[in-house]
């Protein structure tokens, strides 16, 4: 015998209004891959488990004008990459994503999920705040709408209330000359969690660039935004003594735990390794080459 | 707490079942509905033993509640064959002995079918990253990798 509900509501009213209700026994299910994990484990004990997966707002995506995107914070990995256009515009975004887990995993984890579970080393996370991307979130009170970079405050730890409930991710629209980039370190070849992780996003006007945005993953207890790094990139034409310098930034903030998957100064190094690396293909990405 | 009553598709056939909240799919297919095929290897996601296809996406059966199949497409191991005539990809891990213990054999086969229904012609090197999600812990992947590409060449040229 169970005391656990199960609920698959599939208008968001509903399933704010049974969450909130709940006052905080409540777990959200998008893909599950990390809430059954955590049930099986003995780690969490919900009272209700809320299935947002019928909801449209929530499991679609949209290009509301060309270029600009909105993305269900349950679309799966799956799911995103058979979009015909978001991958061309946001394929930094898109490879950090389908970077989780197996093919099967693919088939249900989301944005959502990867970013609400808290994980410092969730891999779309370093991408979506390089992306500059909000999260729209709703609770009884309305929607309100929170930079991406805003949403972790902790290892497992989300700045939304516990009556608030991820909708989208939204996208900004940018000018032509832009790309991104997502690389990650991971001790095996493929299928590992991520020991650091680094992503970039940038706009070339000819060989200057204009805008950029880097975000760093698995360095601290959260995912960091480097604005010491962007500060750096832009106006320069990423010659190689900008980019050294903007590596000695991603560096400077480190403050990465140290096991066995990878010590502190190896994170550290890692981290101005992989920020030369994804800059030198998101830039190849914003020329079209 | 009442039991959720279930109504979902399964190989094709329309099944209904009671289950708890928190019950796996694959705790259903196995402990309710008799659908042994799936094995649970791990229970959290690692090792594909468990793969079904929900709609006709490869998912982890151990990482989804059965209470989401309603309204669902379900594939298993068990509607794979057609009857006694087993599938290509079945007769050619007979064949070419691409098994040892067979536990990871089931999720291996739903995995490369649902692989070759969106590409019938898979380089080596997709077919591995593919497969990457089911663990086998006897052959190696080599005569596994195998027959899923020799399977793929034998539908392309009798199709």
């Amino acid at each position: 015998m169970s005391d656990i509900q199960y609920l698959a509501p599939t208008t968001l009213d509903e399933a704010v209004s049974a969450y909130s209700g709940a006052k905080g026994s409540a777990r959200i299910l998008a893909g599950g891959t990390d809430l059954l994990v955590q049930m099986r484990a003995g780690m969490i004990n919900p009272s209700l488990i809320v299935d947002i997966k019928k909801i449209e707002e929530i499991n679609t995506v949209r290009e509301t004008e060309k270029g600009v995107f909105v993305v269900g914070a349950s679309v799966s990995g799956m799911e995103l990459a058979k979009n015909p256009n978001f991958g061309k515009t946001w394929p930094g975004v898109l490879e950090a994503l389908n970077l989780i887990g197996s093919t099967q995993i693919q088939g249900r984890a989301s944005l959502g999920g990867n970013l609400c579970n808290g994980s410092p080393a969730g891999d779309s996370v370093p991408a979506l705040v390089a992306a500059k991307a909000t999260l729209t979130v709703q609770g009884p009170n309305g929607r309100r709408e929170i930079p991406v970079k805003e949403v972790p405050v902790g290892p497992g730890k989300t700045s939304l209330a516990d009556n608030e409930i991820a909708v989208s991710f939204s996208f900004p629209s940018r000018p032509p000359g832009s790309g991104d980039a997502y690389l990650r370190m991971i001790p095996r070849t493929e299928m590992d969690i991520a020991v650091v992780g680094c992503g970039v996003n940038l706009t070339l006007e000819g060989d200057i660039c204009t805008s950029a945005c880097v975000g760093l993953g698995a360095v601290a207890p959260i995912v960091l935004e480097v604005e010491g790094a962007a500060e750096l990139l832009i106006g320069s034409q990423l010659d190689e003594d900008t980019i050294e310098k903007t590596a000695e930034a991603c560096r400077a903030c480190c403050d990465p735990i140290d096991d066995k998957r990878g010590t502190i100064s190896y994170r550290t190094k890692v981290s101005g390794v992989l920020l030369k690396r994804a800059v030198a293909i998101a830039a190849k990405r914003a020329k079209g080459v | 707490m009442v039991k959720l009553h279930i109504s979902t598709i399964i190989n094709g056939e329309p099944e209904e079942f009671l289950c708890e909240p928190e019950e796996t799919m694959l705790d259903v297919l196995r402990d309710r509905l008799s659908l042994t095929g799936s094995k649970e290897g791990c229970g959290s996601g690692d090792c594909g033993a468990c793969s079904i296809t929900v709609d006709g996406s490869l998912i982890c059966s151990c990482l989804m509640l059965a209470a989401e199949s309603e309204g669902k497409k379900i594939e298993t191991i068990e509607g794979m064959s057609d009857g006694e005539t087993l599938h290509p990809l079945q007769q050619k891990f007979l064949e070419e002995a691409a098994l040892q213990c067979g536990i990871c054999t089931p999720g291996m086969l739903v995995a490369a079918k649902a692989l070759l229904d969106e590409n019938p012609d898979p380089t080596e090197t997709e077919v591995r990253f593919w497969l990457a999600g089911n663990l086998c812990r006897c052959t190696g992947y080599d005569k596994i990798v195998r027959a899923v590409l020799d399977t793929a060449q034998e539908i392309r040229e009798t199709k």
